[in-house]
């Protein structure tokens, strides 16, 4: 106790000192915070991919098709428990900038696979009992105001109306409920039999999801769905939903080694400025030190006394700095709808309070140190 | 007018002659100043990258065909008797009997990054012979040009360099099939040069497009008569198209990833910098009060506090422009050409860029650096300059 007293009469001694040093490490853990979000959003749903679920594409490229006629044999393999496919919309609402993912489903198939897509019964009913119904996330909503009921109209650059027109329009037959953070609200959710109808029964999906029976099998089981498609006109490429996200998020490039390189950049910075006051406020008081030192305080006490004070300032800045930077990250995604997944995940949030522990510690022990080597006659001289 | 000049020098001097002694502190700020100019400059050159590598090698004189309706050659289509009847279109430039236009296919394959091992969406594109004389700078810098109804490709310098398995005698896998890859070719930077491109017919069969093609690329007489050219095709009755110029076609594909970029790196850089304001002025208050007794002693010899505010803001000044050379100079050595790939969202398609470090960039960086250094040091010059003389002169 007496040593949180001294600690916070030390800090006050020099107030504008030490409110620009815990001002400096805010910044630091807002950025981290804040850049922790953009990581996540940039990686997009790769955190919450179901280990069980495999995504079997068309081994040329994503674009070209994979044909309706591959289900049946995907079934037949063992180890594969429920077979669906999806399929690429691509549609525009009224301008290109306002992009957002649509991917043609199965229903039924699709809400048992994907459970963090939540629907009440009633909501479920409505969009199997509307042909031209579609489900939207709550992103979305806010985006465009768009509500249960409403007519959306949608330009489709790839696919061509049964009437010969690019022009197709969706009724929103719900909105569904994120079952957890990190599930992409920004999606619509477009029913097959009517897409397959209006196409003119093209015979071919974008790429089939299946759940399978061991997660631990996964690797097995892909590989016996693409031998049994080789040598075929359409082979396929099949690899656990993680991996593929993964492979995706590679692709928009080393977002994890670039934010990992700025947030080290700020770190470092931020150490130099609050290690360079943390040793100046040391040395200015060597005098005060030593005579702490004279009337008792043991060499260790004069150590936790500097630490202490060096795992304040970080404390107090570090927490404000996070709590900062999830209040800005709540508040929504800077890009207007490009990063549709954007929050702190847990794990950087224990990250960010070891850091502070770290920082603490790393900023205060040579000032601590040379505290406690202090020889009292020596330093009373100074 | 000269005594006030005299007097800012002799101070300025006078304040920088200490400055060793406050060593450690001003090369912290002037290090954190140096961090946040070299994040700023590093982010913002990786999209000014992306931005000359799409749009740096347009020829003014280029058009493209599409569907009408279509917003990227992914998801445009022309048959071939649409295509033929645009390579027959008045105001086409030629180069002896042959006509500077090209019909194309585009297409993406699956080929591993280098550097992760994942799929990247590498761009195929399918094209007629011509497409070497209506690229800008197109030259073969190893091995041969694709013969024509040969399942082979040539290989962009940036796609050989980015993905595997992309180098003179590999061969690409399309499918079940393999094509080897016959040269490497160049077009003096450029989106270009992320493509794999072979014989348009060959891409035709492979992907089972029948005779139909997705754009035509070619070359006008003269960038003036775009509007006859564009004219005449949209008012043919047998045709459905749009045409735009190559330049305006990629600049409108890189829009959406510079704005993403830029918009980021810029706030990352504008936080970063609020940071080191912090750092700056801690420094700044610290030397400030170090100096209280000496700044006291020059205001009681008559010096006007004009020099006196000048001086701490030189000084804050001149740290900053060091940090702010240092953090450019370290982003141009560790980014400028730095090669990396990215998906272009508008094409779904992998493209292979150097970060672009710029004199503009780097300008803006120092600038930057310069701001923060002003703000760094105005409320402790003014502190400075308000301590009143005889209160100073007693303290320490």
């Amino acid at each position: 106790m007496k040593y949180l007293t001294l600690i916070f009469a030390n800090l006050r001694r020099k107030k504008l000192r030490t409110a620009l040093t815990v001002l400096s490490i805010i910044v630091a853990f807002l950025l981290f915070g804040y850049l922790s979000a953009i990581k996540t959003g940039f990686t997009a749903g790769v955190e919450v991919a179901g280990a069980d679920r495999l995504i079997t594409r068309n081994k040329v490229s994503l674009i070209n098709l994979v044909p309706l006629a591959h289900k049946r044999d995907i079934e037949a393999i063992e180890g594969v428990d429920l077979v669906t496919h999806q399929s690429w919309f691509g549609g525009i609402y009224q301008q290109p900038t306002n992009f957002f993912p649509q991917f043609v489903v199965e229903p039924e198939p699709f809400l048992d696979l994907y459970p963090e897509y939540v629907l009440t019964e009633a909501q479920k009913e409505n969009w199997l009992s509307n042909r031209t119904g579609v489900i939207i996330g709550e992103s979305l909503v806010n985006r465009f105001g768009w509500k249960e009921g409403d007519r959306i109209p949608l330009l489709s650059p790839i696919w061509g109306n049964v009437d010969g027109t690019q022009d197709w329009a969706f009724d929103v037959s719900a909105v569904y409920e994120a079952a957890e953070e990190g599930v992409d609200t920004s999606q619509m959710f477009i029913r097959y039999d009517y897409f397959d109808e209006a196409t003119g029964n093209i015979g071919a999906v974008g790429w089939y999801t299946l759940r399978i029976e061991d997660p631990d099998q996964a690797a097995e089981v892909a590989a016996d769905i693409d031998r049994a498609f080789a040598n075929s006109p359409d082979e396929t490429k099949t690899e656990p939903e993680g991996a593929f996200l993964q492979g995706f998020a590679n692709q928009v490039g080393n977002i994890g080694f670039i934010i990992g390189a700025i947030v080290s950049a700020v770190f470092f910075t931020i150490l130099l400025v609050a290690g360079n006051t943390m040793a100046y406020t040391v040395s200015e008081r060597t005098n005060e030190l030593a005579v702490l030192k004279a009337i008792g305080f043991t060499d260790t006490g004069v150590l936790s006394l500097v630490l202490g004070e060096s795992l304040v300032i970080t404390a107090l800045g570090g927490g404000l700095g996070l709590l900062l930077a999830w209040l800005m990250v709540s508040a929504g995604d800077p890009t207007n709808g490009a990063l549709p997944i954007f929050y702190i995940p847990p794990q950087d949030l224990i990250l960010g309070i070891v850091l502070i522990f770290a920082l603490a510690f790393v900023v205060g022990i040579m000032p601590a140190r040379s505290a406690m080597r202090l020889q009292v006659s020596d330093a009373l001289r100074r | 007018m000269f005594r006030a000049l005299s007097q800012i020098v002799s101070v300025t001097r006078f304040s920088l002659a200490s400055l060793p002694q406050r060593l450690g502190s001003s090369a912290s700020a002037m290090l954190g100043i140096a961090g946040v100019v070299a994040v700023m400059v590093g982010v913002l050159s990786i999209a000014q990258g992306i931005m000359s590598t799409m749009t740096g090698s347009a020829k003014p004189a280029n058009v493209m065909v599409l569907r009408s309706g279509a917003d990227t050659e992914m998801t445009s289509g022309l048959g071939g008797d649409e295509a033929r009847i645009i390579t027959e279109a008045p105001g086409l430039a030629r180069n002896g009997d042959e006509v500077l236009a090209s019909r194309e296919l585009f297409v993406i394959i699956n080929s591993p990054l280098k550097s992760t091992g994942t799929d990247a969406n590498v761009p195929l594109r399918g094209v007629d012979r011509t497409a070497a004389q209506v690229r800008q700078d197109f030259e073969i810098v190893e091995g041969r040009m694709f013969e024509d109804g040969i399942a082979e490709v040539i290989v962009g310098v940036g796609a050989s360099l980015e993905f595997s398995g992309m180098n003179l005698g590999d061969s690409v896998e399309i499918g079940s099939e393999r094509w080897p890859v016959v040269g490497i070719f160049s077009t003096g930077g450029g989106v270009s040069e992320s493509e794999v491109w072979s014989d348009a017919r060959v891409v035709q069969d492979a992907f089972r497009r029948g005779n139909s093609y997705q754009s035509i690329h070619a070359t006008l007489t003269s960038p003036d008569s775009f509007v006859a050219f564009k004219d005449a095709l949209t008012s043919d009755p047998r045709l459905n198209v749009s045409v735009v110029t190559e330049a305006e076609y990629y600049a409108g594909q890189s829009q959406l990833l510079y704005n993403l970029i830029t918009g980021l790196g810029t706030l990352i850089a504008l936080i970063m910098g609020l940071g080191a304001i912090f750092g700056a002025l801690n420094t700044m208050y610290t030397a400030v009060s170090s100096r209280t007794r000496e700044i006291a002693t020059l205001r009681a010899l008559g010096f006007n506090s004009g020099p006196v505010i000048f001086s701490v803001l030189a000084e804050s000044l001149l740290l900053a422009l060091a940090g702010g050379l240092i953090g450019a100079g370290l982003a141009w050595l560790a980014f400028d050409g730095f090669r990396a790939a990215t998906l272009n969202f508008a094409s779904f398609s992998a493209i292979t860029f150097a970060f672009d470090v710029n004199l503009p960039l780097l300008i803006a960086g120092i600038f930057f650096a310069l701001v923060i250094g002003f703000f760094g040091g105005l409320f402790p010059a003014i502190r400075a300059a308000r301590t009143p003389v005889a209160h100073a002169l007693r303290e320490l």
